[in-house]
């Protein structure tokens, strides 16, 4: 079995990249899809604690579960919002959306 | 220290499967190949959460990300065009972005290795109980009084919300 601490390299790396995506991009659907690899490589860091510090104990799986959810609300929620925001402003670029700006 | 199995080699492949699909989505220039980019992506996850014995975790992963929410996402590239305007993929700050990036990757490997490798490290000696809980345990346990049915009902309480709010955000008012 690969130890634990290659696991966490992988998970750290897609969280990462998703940071910068998050960070980095312009299209606000390709910000959503760049959170979803973040919660992505926190599922992976979860289940792999999971495996190797607490295989009896239901917590870990239960958590992944949970984020699972949270990540189904958001991603709805979220791309309700990104098509509303079109249909007012006709752009998806987020440095458009500055209607609150002073 | 790493001996050449089965696990090891189809956790490589999971895991460039994971890493290379998620630098796919972060650099695509065009929006669907990134959302396929995605789908690679979430699918190396499944793979390694086979490895991590919750199969159960990875067929949702497979049923919710790539089934539900992959879709999705490919609705709202298309209902939005976002298609016609793909010179600048990047803002400006996009280098700051990077270097932040690799900054945080950097003190998380660190994060990572030290306890295994460092004055005091573990280097990977532990011991990897043969006994997993099951698909059983967690459907018992998500709605067993002393473990986490409260949770397990607000999360459907918080997926009827989201629900209901998406549908009043997205709709036209006219």
């Amino acid at each position: 079995m690969v130890p634990l601490w290659m696991f966490l390299v992988v998970s750290a790396a897609v969280f990462c990249i998703g940071v910068y995506g998050v960070l980095s991009r312009r299209n606000a659907v390709a910000i959503l899809m760049s959170i979803e690899l973040m919660l992505n490589a926190v599922n992976i860091n979860l289940l792999a604690f999971w495996r190797f510090v607490a295989p009896q104990n239901m917590a870990g799986q239960a958590f992944a579960a949970f984020v699972f959810v949270v990540a189904a609300a958001e991603a709805a929620v979220g791309l309700a919002i990104v098509i509303a925001v079109y249909r007012n402003r006709r752009s998806v670029i987020v440095e458009d959306v500055n209607l609150l700006r002073g | 220290m790493l001996e050449l199995n089965a696990s090891t080699l189809v956790f490589f492949i999971f895991a460039v499967l994971s890493i290379g699909g998620a630098l796919g989505v972060v650099m695509s220039r065009n929006l669907i190949h990134g959302a396929l980019f995605l789908i690679v992506s979430l699918f190396g996850g499944a793979g390694l959460f086979v490895l991590l014995a919750a199969p159960f975790m990875a067929a949702v992963q497979v049923l919710v990300y790539i089934g539900a929410i992959a879709i999705l996402i490919i609705f709202a590239v298309m209902l939005t065009r976002s298609m016609t305007n793909m010179r600048e993929v990047f803002n400006r700050q996009w280098w700051v972005s990077a270097i932040a990036a690799v900054i945080l990757l950097a003190v998380l490997i660190v994060g990572v290795a030290l306890p295994v490798w460092g004055p005091n490290g573990t280097q990977g000696d532990m011991v990897l109980s043969e006994t997993t809980a099951t698909i059983q345990d967690l459907g018992v346990a998500l709605v067993d009084g002393n473990q986490f049915v409260l949770p397990f009902e607000l999360a459907s309480l918080l997926l009827t919300a989201a629900m209901v709010g998406a549908i009043v955000i997205a709709r036209d008012n006219e």
